[in-house]
Protein backbone atom coordinates (compact mmCIF):
# COMPACT_ATOMS: atom_id res chain seq x y z
CA UNK A 1 0.00 0.00 0.00
CA UNK A 2 2.82 2.36 -0.76
CA UNK A 3 1.25 3.91 -3.86
CA UNK A 4 -0.32 7.32 -3.71
CA UNK A 5 -3.81 7.55 -5.15
CA UNK A 6 -5.91 10.56 -6.03
CA UNK A 7 -8.97 10.67 -3.84
CA UNK A 8 -11.60 13.12 -2.73
CA UNK A 9 -11.30 14.08 0.92
CA UNK A 10 -14.68 12.52 1.66
CA UNK A 11 -13.60 9.23 0.13
CA UNK A 12 -10.27 9.28 1.96
CA UNK A 13 -12.11 9.54 5.28
CA UNK A 14 -14.30 6.56 4.38
CA UNK A 15 -11.45 4.32 3.24
CA UNK A 16 -9.31 5.28 6.22
CA UNK A 17 -12.18 4.49 8.60
CA UNK A 18 -12.59 1.04 7.07
CA UNK A 19 -8.85 0.42 7.43
CA UNK A 20 -9.13 1.53 11.05
CA UNK A 21 -11.52 -1.35 11.59
CA UNK A 22 -14.77 0.57 11.42
CA UNK A 23 -17.34 -1.86 10.05
CA UNK A 24 -20.42 0.08 11.11
CA UNK A 25 -21.58 3.26 9.43
CA UNK A 26 -24.87 5.06 9.94
CA UNK A 27 -25.77 8.26 8.19
CA UNK A 28 -28.16 10.38 6.25
CA UNK A 29 -27.16 12.11 3.02
CA UNK A 30 -26.28 15.79 2.90
CA UNK A 31 -24.08 17.93 0.69
CA UNK A 32 -21.07 18.34 0.82
CA UNK A 33 -20.25 15.03 2.51
CA UNK A 34 -22.37 12.68 0.39
CA UNK A 35 -19.40 10.94 -1.30
CA UNK A 36 -18.44 9.60 2.12
CA UNK A 37 -21.78 7.84 2.59
CA UNK A 38 -21.76 6.70 -1.04
CA UNK A 39 -18.31 5.14 -0.57
CA UNK A 40 -19.49 3.32 2.53
CA UNK A 41 -22.61 2.10 0.74
CA UNK A 42 -20.44 0.59 -1.96
CA UNK A 43 -17.73 -0.91 0.23
CA UNK A 44 -19.39 -2.08 3.45
CA UNK A 45 -21.49 -4.91 1.97
CA UNK A 46 -18.36 -6.31 0.30
CA UNK A 47 -16.37 -6.56 3.52
CA UNK A 48 -19.07 -7.81 5.84
CA UNK A 49 -19.73 -4.40 7.32
CA UNK A 50 -22.91 -2.45 7.87
CA UNK A 51 -23.95 0.60 5.89
CA UNK A 52 -27.29 1.91 6.96
CA UNK A 53 -28.99 5.00 5.65
CA UNK A 54 -31.15 5.92 8.60
CA UNK A 55 -34.46 7.75 8.43
CA UNK A 56 -32.85 10.83 9.94
CA UNK A 57 -29.64 12.15 11.48
CA UNK A 58 -31.15 11.63 14.92
CA UNK A 59 -31.77 7.96 14.19
CA UNK A 60 -28.26 7.59 12.77
CA UNK A 61 -26.48 8.97 15.83
CA UNK A 62 -28.53 6.76 18.14
CA UNK A 63 -27.54 3.73 16.06
CA UNK A 64 -23.96 4.87 16.55
CA UNK A 65 -24.67 5.03 20.29
CA UNK A 66 -25.89 1.44 20.23
CA UNK A 67 -22.91 0.01 18.36
CA UNK A 68 -20.47 2.09 20.44
CA UNK A 69 -21.87 0.39 23.56
CA UNK A 70 -20.74 -2.96 22.15
CA UNK A 71 -17.17 -1.68 21.83
CA UNK A 72 -17.06 -1.86 18.02
CA UNK A 73 -15.60 0.97 16.03
CA UNK A 74 -18.47 3.00 14.60
CA UNK A 75 -19.01 6.29 12.84
CA UNK A 76 -21.47 8.69 11.32
CA UNK A 77 -20.94 11.64 9.03
CA UNK A 78 -22.90 14.69 8.09
CA UNK A 79 -22.65 18.40 7.40
CA UNK A 80 -23.54 21.32 9.63
CA UNK A 81 -27.39 21.21 9.83
CA UNK A 82 -27.26 17.43 10.14
CA UNK A 83 -24.63 17.60 12.88
CA UNK A 84 -26.88 19.96 14.84
CA UNK A 85 -29.55 17.27 14.76
CA UNK A 86 -27.08 14.75 16.18
CA UNK A 87 -26.17 16.82 19.23
CA UNK A 88 -28.52 15.12 21.67
CA UNK A 89 -27.11 11.71 20.77
CA UNK A 90 -23.54 12.98 20.98
CA UNK A 91 -24.20 14.26 24.49
CA UNK A 92 -25.55 10.82 25.47
CA UNK A 93 -22.50 9.09 23.98
CA UNK A 94 -20.21 11.47 25.89
CA UNK A 95 -22.26 10.94 29.06
CA UNK A 96 -21.96 7.19 28.63
CA UNK A 97 -18.17 7.42 28.09
CA UNK A 98 -18.26 5.66 24.74
CA UNK A 99 -15.84 5.97 21.82
CA UNK A 100 -17.31 6.90 18.44
CA UNK A 101 -16.41 9.07 15.47
CA UNK A 102 -18.54 11.90 14.13
CA UNK A 103 -17.51 13.60 10.88
CA UNK A 104 -18.62 17.15 10.15
CA UNK A 105 -17.88 18.37 6.61
CA UNK A 106 -19.00 21.89 7.34
CA UNK A 107 -21.12 24.16 5.17
CA UNK A 108 -22.33 27.70 5.68
CA UNK A 109 -25.01 28.50 8.24
CA UNK A 110 -26.91 29.19 10.40
CA UNK A 111 -30.14 27.35 9.64
CA UNK A 112 -30.18 25.38 6.43
CA UNK A 113 -27.58 27.89 5.24
CA UNK A 114 -25.89 26.92 1.99
CA UNK A 115 -23.75 24.12 0.63
CA UNK A 116 -20.45 25.95 0.25
CA UNK A 117 -17.55 25.47 2.68
CA UNK A 118 -17.48 27.04 6.12
CA UNK A 119 -15.85 26.75 9.54
CA UNK A 120 -18.70 28.22 11.52
CA UNK A 121 -19.33 25.08 13.60
CA UNK A 122 -16.13 25.67 15.60
CA UNK A 123 -18.02 26.67 18.74
CA UNK A 124 -20.40 23.74 18.43
CA UNK A 125 -17.55 21.26 17.95
CA UNK A 126 -15.15 22.53 20.61
CA UNK A 127 -17.40 23.85 23.36
CA UNK A 128 -19.73 20.91 23.77
CA UNK A 129 -22.50 21.27 21.24
CA UNK A 130 -25.06 19.28 23.14
CA UNK A 131 -26.19 19.75 26.73
CA UNK A 132 -24.10 19.08 29.81
CA UNK A 133 -20.40 19.33 30.64
CA UNK A 134 -18.42 17.44 28.04
CA UNK A 135 -15.87 17.73 25.29
CA UNK A 136 -15.17 15.96 22.07
CA UNK A 137 -11.68 15.37 20.81
CA UNK A 138 -11.77 17.58 17.71
CA UNK A 139 -9.26 17.17 14.91
CA UNK A 140 -9.04 19.55 11.95
CA UNK A 141 -7.37 18.25 8.76
CA UNK A 142 -5.99 20.63 6.15
CA UNK A 143 -5.34 18.17 3.31
CA UNK A 144 -6.73 14.98 1.86
CA UNK A 145 -3.78 13.15 3.43
CA UNK A 146 -4.78 14.43 6.84
CA UNK A 147 -8.42 13.56 6.17
CA UNK A 148 -7.16 9.96 6.06
CA UNK A 149 -4.52 10.14 8.80
CA UNK A 150 -6.63 12.02 11.33
CA UNK A 151 -9.62 9.73 10.82
CA UNK A 152 -7.46 6.83 11.99
CA UNK A 153 -6.13 8.92 14.88
CA UNK A 154 -9.68 9.89 15.91
CA UNK A 155 -10.58 6.22 16.35
CA UNK A 156 -7.44 5.52 18.38
CA UNK A 157 -7.91 8.52 20.68
CA UNK A 158 -11.62 7.83 21.11
CA UNK A 159 -10.85 4.25 22.19
CA UNK A 160 -7.98 5.27 24.44
CA UNK A 161 -9.94 7.94 26.29
CA UNK A 162 -13.43 6.41 25.97
CA UNK A 163 -15.04 9.44 24.43
CA UNK A 164 -16.47 10.56 21.10
CA UNK A 165 -14.13 12.24 18.64
CA UNK A 166 -15.01 14.60 15.82
CA UNK A 167 -13.23 15.22 12.56
CA UNK A 168 -14.03 18.82 11.65
CA UNK A 169 -13.54 19.37 7.93
CA UNK A 170 -15.31 21.58 5.39
CA UNK A 171 -16.80 21.36 1.94
CA UNK A 172 -13.56 22.21 0.16
CA UNK A 173 -11.56 19.48 1.85
CA UNK A 174 -14.40 17.03 1.32
CA UNK A 175 -14.69 17.75 -2.41
CA UNK A 176 -11.08 18.27 -3.42
CA UNK A 177 -8.77 15.54 -4.69
CA UNK A 178 -5.14 15.24 -3.74
CA UNK A 179 -2.67 12.36 -3.72
CA UNK A 180 -3.05 10.33 -0.56
CA UNK A 181 -1.09 7.49 0.95
CA UNK A 182 -3.73 5.47 2.73
CA UNK A 183 -2.90 4.28 6.23
CA UNK A 184 -2.12 0.65 6.96
CA UNK A 185 -4.95 -1.37 8.53
CA UNK A 186 -5.22 -0.65 12.24
CA UNK A 187 -3.65 -3.04 14.70
CA UNK A 188 -5.07 -1.18 17.69
CA UNK A 189 -5.97 -3.49 20.56
CA UNK A 190 -7.56 -1.37 23.24
CA UNK A 191 -9.21 -3.56 25.87
CA UNK A 192 -12.88 -2.71 26.30
CA UNK A 193 -13.97 -4.54 29.46
CA UNK A 194 -16.96 -2.18 29.68
CA UNK A 195 -18.47 -3.28 26.36
CA UNK A 196 -21.95 -4.75 26.28
CA UNK A 197 -21.23 -8.03 24.52
CA UNK A 198 -23.20 -10.64 26.44
CA UNK A 199 -22.02 -12.08 29.77
CA UNK A 200 -22.21 -15.75 28.78
CA UNK A 201 -23.03 -16.16 32.49
CA UNK A 202 -19.35 -15.61 33.25
CA UNK A 203 -19.30 -12.04 34.50
CA UNK A 204 -21.61 -9.41 35.96
CA UNK A 205 -23.66 -7.35 33.52
CA UNK A 206 -22.08 -4.32 31.90
CA UNK A 207 -24.46 -1.39 31.86
CA UNK A 208 -24.07 1.56 29.51
CA UNK A 209 -26.03 4.55 30.70
CA UNK A 210 -25.94 8.31 31.03
CA UNK A 211 -28.67 8.65 33.67
CA UNK A 212 -27.58 9.26 37.26
CA UNK A 213 -30.37 10.51 39.48
CA UNK A 214 -28.21 10.94 42.57
CA UNK A 215 -26.41 14.26 42.15
CA UNK A 216 -23.35 13.20 44.15
CA UNK A 217 -22.91 10.21 41.82
CA UNK A 218 -23.45 12.33 38.70
CA UNK A 219 -21.00 14.90 40.02
CA UNK A 220 -18.39 12.18 40.41
CA UNK A 221 -18.84 11.03 36.80
CA UNK A 222 -18.27 14.63 35.71
CA UNK A 223 -15.17 14.99 37.89
CA UNK A 224 -13.76 11.69 36.64
CA UNK A 225 -14.42 12.63 33.03
CA UNK A 226 -12.72 16.00 33.42
CA UNK A 227 -9.69 14.34 35.02
CA UNK A 228 -9.40 12.38 31.79
CA UNK A 229 -9.85 15.58 29.76
CA UNK A 230 -6.92 17.05 31.67
CA UNK A 231 -4.72 14.16 30.57
CA UNK A 232 -5.78 14.73 26.98
CA UNK A 233 -4.94 18.42 27.23
CA UNK A 234 -1.51 17.48 28.53
CA UNK A 235 -0.74 14.68 26.09
CA UNK A 236 -2.62 14.97 22.83
CA UNK A 237 -2.23 18.55 21.59
CA UNK A 238 -1.18 18.69 17.95
CA UNK A 239 -0.31 21.68 15.83
CA UNK A 240 1.89 22.73 12.94
CA UNK A 241 4.35 25.56 13.34
CA UNK A 242 5.21 27.28 10.04
CA UNK A 243 8.01 29.87 9.70
CA UNK A 244 7.63 30.83 13.35
CA UNK A 245 11.35 30.80 14.29
CA UNK A 246 11.93 34.53 13.79
CA UNK A 247 8.31 35.59 13.39
CA UNK A 248 7.15 38.99 14.60
CA UNK A 249 3.55 38.28 13.67
CA UNK A 250 1.60 35.06 13.98
CA UNK A 251 -1.27 33.86 11.83
CA UNK A 252 -3.53 31.29 13.49
CA UNK A 253 -5.67 29.22 11.14
CA UNK A 254 -6.91 25.68 10.75
CA UNK A 255 -8.22 23.51 7.93
CA UNK A 256 -8.73 25.10 4.53
CA UNK A 257 -8.17 28.59 5.98
CA UNK A 258 -4.66 27.46 6.94
CA UNK A 259 -3.97 26.33 3.39
CA UNK A 260 -4.96 29.75 2.06
CA UNK A 261 -3.05 31.49 4.84
CA UNK A 262 0.12 29.57 4.00
CA UNK A 263 0.16 31.22 0.56
CA UNK A 264 -0.25 34.61 2.23
CA UNK A 265 2.54 33.94 4.76
CA UNK A 266 4.92 32.95 1.95
CA UNK A 267 3.94 36.06 -0.04
CA UNK A 268 4.44 38.28 3.01
CA UNK A 269 7.88 36.76 3.65
CA UNK A 270 8.85 37.65 0.08
CA UNK A 271 8.00 41.24 0.95
CA UNK A 272 10.23 41.04 4.00
CA UNK A 273 7.49 40.74 6.61
CA UNK A 274 8.47 38.39 9.40
CA UNK A 275 5.29 36.41 9.80
CA UNK A 276 4.64 32.77 10.63
CA UNK A 277 1.66 30.56 11.28
CA UNK A 278 0.49 28.24 14.00
CA UNK A 279 -2.04 25.76 12.67
CA UNK A 280 -4.03 23.95 15.35
CA UNK A 281 -4.55 20.31 14.32
CA UNK A 282 -6.37 19.50 17.53
CA UNK A 283 -9.02 22.18 18.04
CA UNK A 284 -9.86 20.51 21.32
CA UNK A 285 -7.50 20.22 23.08
CA UNK A 286 -6.51 23.66 21.77
CA UNK A 287 -2.76 24.33 21.40
CA UNK A 288 -2.63 26.90 24.18
CA UNK A 289 1.03 26.46 25.09
CA UNK A 290 2.61 27.26 21.70
CA UNK A 291 0.35 30.31 21.39
CA UNK A 292 1.25 31.45 24.89
CA UNK A 293 4.93 31.06 24.03
CA UNK A 294 4.44 32.91 20.76
CA UNK A 295 2.78 35.78 22.64
CA UNK A 296 6.09 36.40 24.40
CA UNK A 297 7.84 36.97 21.10
CA UNK A 298 5.40 38.31 18.50
CA UNK A 299 3.77 41.71 18.24
CA UNK A 300 0.35 40.50 17.18
CA UNK A 301 -1.86 37.66 16.05
CA UNK A 302 -4.20 37.22 13.11
CA UNK A 303 -6.98 34.65 13.36
CA UNK A 304 -8.05 33.57 9.87
CA UNK A 305 -11.43 31.85 9.84
CA UNK A 306 -14.36 31.01 7.61
CA UNK A 307 -16.77 32.24 10.26
CA UNK A 308 -17.62 35.49 11.99
CA UNK A 309 -14.75 34.83 14.39
CA UNK A 310 -15.00 31.84 16.72
CA UNK A 311 -11.52 30.41 17.21
CA UNK A 312 -10.29 33.97 17.81
CA UNK A 313 -11.77 33.70 21.33
CA UNK A 314 -9.54 30.72 22.08
CA UNK A 315 -6.53 32.57 20.68
CA UNK A 316 -7.26 35.47 23.03
CA UNK A 317 -7.75 33.13 25.99
CA UNK A 318 -4.59 31.18 25.24
CA UNK A 319 -2.53 34.36 25.04
CA UNK A 320 -4.28 36.12 27.95
CA UNK A 321 -4.89 39.01 25.51
CA UNK A 322 -1.26 40.00 25.92
CA UNK A 323 -0.99 40.93 22.23
CA UNK A 324 -3.61 42.27 19.85
CA UNK A 325 -5.54 39.55 18.01
CA UNK A 326 -7.21 40.62 14.78
CA UNK A 327 -9.66 38.72 12.62
CA UNK A 328 -9.50 38.02 8.89
CA UNK A 329 -12.63 36.22 7.83
CA UNK A 330 -15.28 35.38 5.28
CA UNK A 331 -18.55 33.67 6.08
CA UNK A 332 -21.58 31.96 4.63
CA UNK A 333 -19.65 29.74 2.22
CA UNK A 334 -17.23 32.36 0.91
CA UNK A 335 -13.54 31.50 1.14
CA UNK A 336 -10.95 34.02 2.22
CA UNK A 337 -8.36 34.71 -0.50
CA UNK A 338 -4.57 34.80 -0.04
CA UNK A 339 -4.69 38.50 -1.00
CA UNK A 340 -7.18 39.26 1.78
CA UNK A 341 -5.03 37.43 4.31
CA UNK A 342 -1.91 39.24 3.08
CA UNK A 343 -3.65 42.60 3.43
CA UNK A 344 -4.68 41.68 6.97
CA UNK A 345 -1.13 40.61 7.82
CA UNK A 346 0.06 44.03 6.63
CA UNK A 347 -2.60 45.73 8.72
CA UNK A 348 -0.96 44.19 11.79
CA UNK A 349 1.90 46.60 11.12
CA UNK A 350 4.14 44.11 9.35
CA UNK A 351 4.64 46.19 6.23
CA UNK A 352 7.05 48.48 8.07
CA UNK A 353 9.64 45.76 8.66
CA UNK B 1 7.41 25.67 -11.01
CA UNK B 2 3.67 25.87 -10.35
CA UNK B 3 0.93 25.84 -12.97
CA UNK B 4 -2.55 26.84 -11.92
CA UNK B 5 -5.25 25.70 -14.31
CA UNK B 6 -8.90 26.65 -14.39
CA UNK B 7 -11.21 24.55 -16.55
CA UNK B 8 -14.70 25.92 -17.11
CA UNK B 9 -17.73 25.06 -19.18
CA UNK B 10 -21.28 23.76 -19.08
CA UNK B 11 -22.13 20.86 -16.79
CA UNK B 12 -21.76 17.71 -18.88
CA UNK B 13 -18.88 18.91 -21.06
CA UNK B 14 -16.41 16.88 -19.03
CA UNK B 15 -14.64 19.74 -17.30
CA UNK B 16 -14.13 17.75 -14.10
CA UNK B 17 -12.99 14.67 -16.03
CA UNK B 18 -10.43 16.67 -18.01
CA UNK B 19 -9.18 18.22 -14.77
CA UNK B 20 -8.85 14.81 -13.22
CA UNK B 21 -6.78 13.67 -16.19
CA UNK B 22 -4.36 16.58 -15.69
CA UNK B 23 -4.14 15.87 -11.96
CA UNK B 24 -3.37 12.18 -12.48
CA UNK B 25 -0.85 13.02 -15.20
CA UNK B 26 0.90 15.30 -12.72
CA UNK B 27 0.79 12.64 -10.02
CA UNK B 28 2.46 10.12 -12.36
CA UNK B 29 5.20 12.64 -13.03
CA UNK B 30 5.88 13.01 -9.33
CA UNK B 31 4.36 16.44 -9.03
CA UNK B 32 2.27 17.83 -6.20
CA UNK B 33 -1.28 18.15 -7.45
CA UNK B 34 -4.67 19.32 -6.30
CA UNK B 35 -8.10 19.14 -7.96
CA UNK B 36 -11.02 21.13 -6.69
CA UNK B 37 -14.43 21.09 -8.38
CA UNK B 38 -17.22 23.56 -8.08
CA UNK B 39 -20.01 21.56 -6.55
CA UNK B 40 -23.71 21.90 -6.06
CA UNK B 41 -26.62 22.79 -8.31
CA UNK B 42 -24.41 24.12 -11.09
CA UNK B 43 -23.13 20.60 -11.72
CA UNK B 44 -26.23 19.80 -13.78
CA UNK B 45 -26.50 21.91 -16.89
CA UNK B 46 -25.24 25.16 -15.43
CA UNK B 47 -21.64 26.31 -15.40
CA UNK B 48 -19.09 23.92 -13.96
CA UNK B 49 -15.51 24.66 -13.19
CA UNK B 50 -12.54 22.93 -11.75
CA UNK B 51 -9.24 24.15 -10.30
CA UNK B 52 -6.15 22.04 -10.92
CA UNK B 53 -2.72 22.90 -9.57
CA UNK B 54 0.43 21.16 -10.78
CA UNK B 55 3.54 22.03 -8.81
CA UNK B 56 7.03 20.98 -7.83
CA UNK B 57 6.41 22.34 -4.34
CA UNK B 58 3.77 21.63 -1.69
CA UNK B 59 0.50 23.28 -2.67
CA UNK B 60 -1.01 25.87 -0.36
CA UNK B 61 -4.48 26.98 -1.29
CA UNK B 62 -6.14 24.60 -3.78
CA UNK B 63 -8.37 27.42 -5.02
CA UNK B 64 -7.37 28.91 -8.36
CA UNK B 65 -8.59 32.48 -8.65
CA UNK B 66 -5.92 33.75 -11.05
CA UNK B 67 -5.09 30.90 -13.41
CA UNK B 68 -1.93 30.55 -15.46
CA UNK B 69 -4.05 28.61 -17.92
CA UNK B 70 -7.77 28.96 -18.60
CA UNK B 71 -9.52 26.24 -20.56
CA UNK B 72 -12.80 27.85 -21.59
CA UNK B 73 -15.38 25.49 -23.08
CA UNK B 74 -18.19 28.01 -23.51
CA UNK B 75 -18.77 31.74 -23.83
CA UNK B 76 -19.99 32.39 -20.25
CA UNK B 77 -16.75 30.84 -18.97
CA UNK B 78 -14.58 33.04 -21.15
CA UNK B 79 -16.63 36.11 -20.21
CA UNK B 80 -16.32 35.29 -16.54
CA UNK B 81 -12.67 34.28 -16.27
CA UNK B 82 -10.80 36.05 -19.09
CA UNK B 83 -9.88 38.95 -16.86
CA UNK B 84 -8.71 36.64 -14.07
CA UNK B 85 -5.91 35.02 -16.09
CA UNK B 86 -2.45 36.18 -15.02
CA UNK B 87 -0.59 38.44 -17.47
CA UNK B 88 1.49 36.20 -19.70
CA UNK B 89 -0.95 33.34 -19.16
CA UNK B 90 -2.63 31.08 -21.67
CA UNK B 91 -6.26 30.79 -22.73
CA UNK B 92 -7.47 27.72 -24.61
CA UNK B 93 -10.92 28.28 -26.06
CA UNK B 94 -13.38 25.97 -27.81
CA UNK B 95 -13.94 28.12 -30.90
CA UNK B 96 -16.92 26.04 -32.05
CA UNK B 97 -18.92 27.37 -29.12
CA UNK B 98 -17.12 30.66 -28.51
CA UNK B 99 -17.43 32.98 -31.47
CA UNK B 100 -15.55 35.93 -30.05
CA UNK B 101 -11.82 36.33 -29.66
CA UNK B 102 -9.94 36.95 -26.45
CA UNK B 103 -9.79 40.72 -25.98
CA UNK B 104 -6.61 40.90 -23.90
CA UNK B 105 -3.24 41.25 -25.59
CA UNK B 106 -1.14 40.23 -22.59
CA UNK B 107 -2.13 36.57 -22.76
CA UNK B 108 -1.60 33.91 -25.41
CA UNK B 109 -4.83 32.58 -26.86
CA UNK B 110 -5.35 29.35 -28.76
CA UNK B 111 -8.62 28.71 -30.56
CA UNK B 112 -9.49 25.08 -31.09
CA UNK B 113 -12.80 24.11 -32.72
CA UNK B 114 -12.94 21.27 -30.25
CA UNK B 115 -16.66 20.52 -30.38
CA UNK B 116 -16.59 20.29 -34.19
CA UNK B 117 -13.39 18.23 -34.17
CA UNK B 118 -14.91 15.86 -31.64
CA UNK B 119 -17.90 15.30 -33.91
CA UNK B 120 -15.57 14.74 -36.86
CA UNK B 121 -13.75 11.92 -35.11
CA UNK B 122 -17.07 10.45 -34.00
CA UNK B 123 -16.46 11.30 -30.35
CA UNK B 124 -18.96 14.13 -29.79
CA UNK B 125 -18.51 14.18 -26.00
CA UNK B 126 -14.74 14.50 -26.06
CA UNK B 127 -14.17 18.16 -26.88
CA UNK B 128 -12.68 18.30 -23.40
CA UNK B 129 -9.91 15.84 -24.24
CA UNK B 130 -9.17 17.60 -27.53
CA UNK B 131 -8.49 20.75 -25.52
CA UNK B 132 -6.35 18.67 -23.16
CA UNK B 133 -4.31 17.57 -26.19
CA UNK B 134 -3.75 21.20 -27.12
CA UNK B 135 -2.83 21.93 -23.50
CA UNK B 136 -0.16 19.21 -23.60
CA UNK B 137 1.40 20.77 -26.70
CA UNK B 138 1.19 24.47 -25.81
CA UNK B 139 1.51 24.55 -22.03
CA UNK B 140 3.62 21.50 -21.37
CA UNK B 141 3.22 21.54 -17.59
CA UNK B 142 2.84 17.79 -17.99
CA UNK B 143 4.19 15.61 -20.77
CA UNK B 144 2.67 14.03 -23.87
CA UNK B 145 3.54 10.51 -22.76
CA UNK B 146 2.09 7.61 -20.75
CA UNK B 147 -1.36 8.72 -21.85
CA UNK B 148 -2.91 5.24 -21.65
CA UNK B 149 -1.57 4.74 -18.14
CA UNK B 150 -3.19 8.01 -17.05
CA UNK B 151 -6.45 7.36 -18.87
CA UNK B 152 -6.74 3.99 -17.13
CA UNK B 153 -6.86 5.86 -13.82
CA UNK B 154 -9.54 8.32 -14.82
CA UNK B 155 -11.78 6.06 -16.91
CA UNK B 156 -13.66 3.63 -14.70
CA UNK B 157 -13.13 -0.09 -15.37
CA UNK B 158 -16.55 -0.58 -16.90
CA UNK B 159 -15.88 2.11 -19.50
CA UNK B 160 -12.45 0.79 -20.44
CA UNK B 161 -13.65 0.42 -24.04
CA UNK B 162 -13.59 4.22 -24.27
CA UNK B 163 -9.86 4.42 -23.68
CA UNK B 164 -8.83 4.36 -27.33
CA UNK B 165 -11.26 7.08 -28.35
CA UNK B 166 -10.07 9.32 -25.50
CA UNK B 167 -6.52 8.75 -26.65
CA UNK B 168 -7.61 9.65 -30.19
CA UNK B 169 -9.16 12.90 -28.98
CA UNK B 170 -6.01 13.90 -27.10
CA UNK B 171 -3.93 13.18 -30.22
CA UNK B 172 -6.30 15.20 -32.41
CA UNK B 173 -5.97 18.20 -30.09
CA UNK B 174 -2.21 17.79 -29.80
CA UNK B 175 -1.78 17.70 -33.57
CA UNK B 176 -4.18 20.56 -34.32
CA UNK B 177 -2.46 23.62 -35.72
Amino acid sequence: MSEKVLMKGNEAIAESAIRAGCLHYFGYPITPQTELAAYMAKRMPKIGGVFLQAESEIAAINMVYGVAATGKRVMTSSSSPGVSLKQEGISYIAGSDLPALIINVQRGGPGLGGIQPSQSDYFQATKGGGHGDYHLIVLAPDSVQEMADLTALCFDLADQYRMPAMLLADGTLGQMMEPVLLPEPSTSTVEKPWAVTGTQCKRPHNIVNSLYLKPEVLEKTNFDRFARYKQIEENEVKYESFMMEDAEYCVVAFGIAARVSKNAVIAARKEGIKVGMIRPITLWPFPKKPLREAAERVKGFLSVELSMGQMIEDVRLATDCRRPVKLCNRAGGMIVSPEEVLASIKSLGGDKS
Amino acid sequence: MTTQVLLAGFGGQGVLFAGKFLAYKGLFEGKQVSWLPSYGPEMRGGTANCSVILSDEPIGSPIVSNPDVLIAMNLPSLDKYESAVVPGGVILADSTLIERKVTRDDVTAFYVPATKMAKDIDAPTLANMILIGKFLREVGAVGYDNLEETLKKVISARHRDLLAINRGAIDAGYNFV
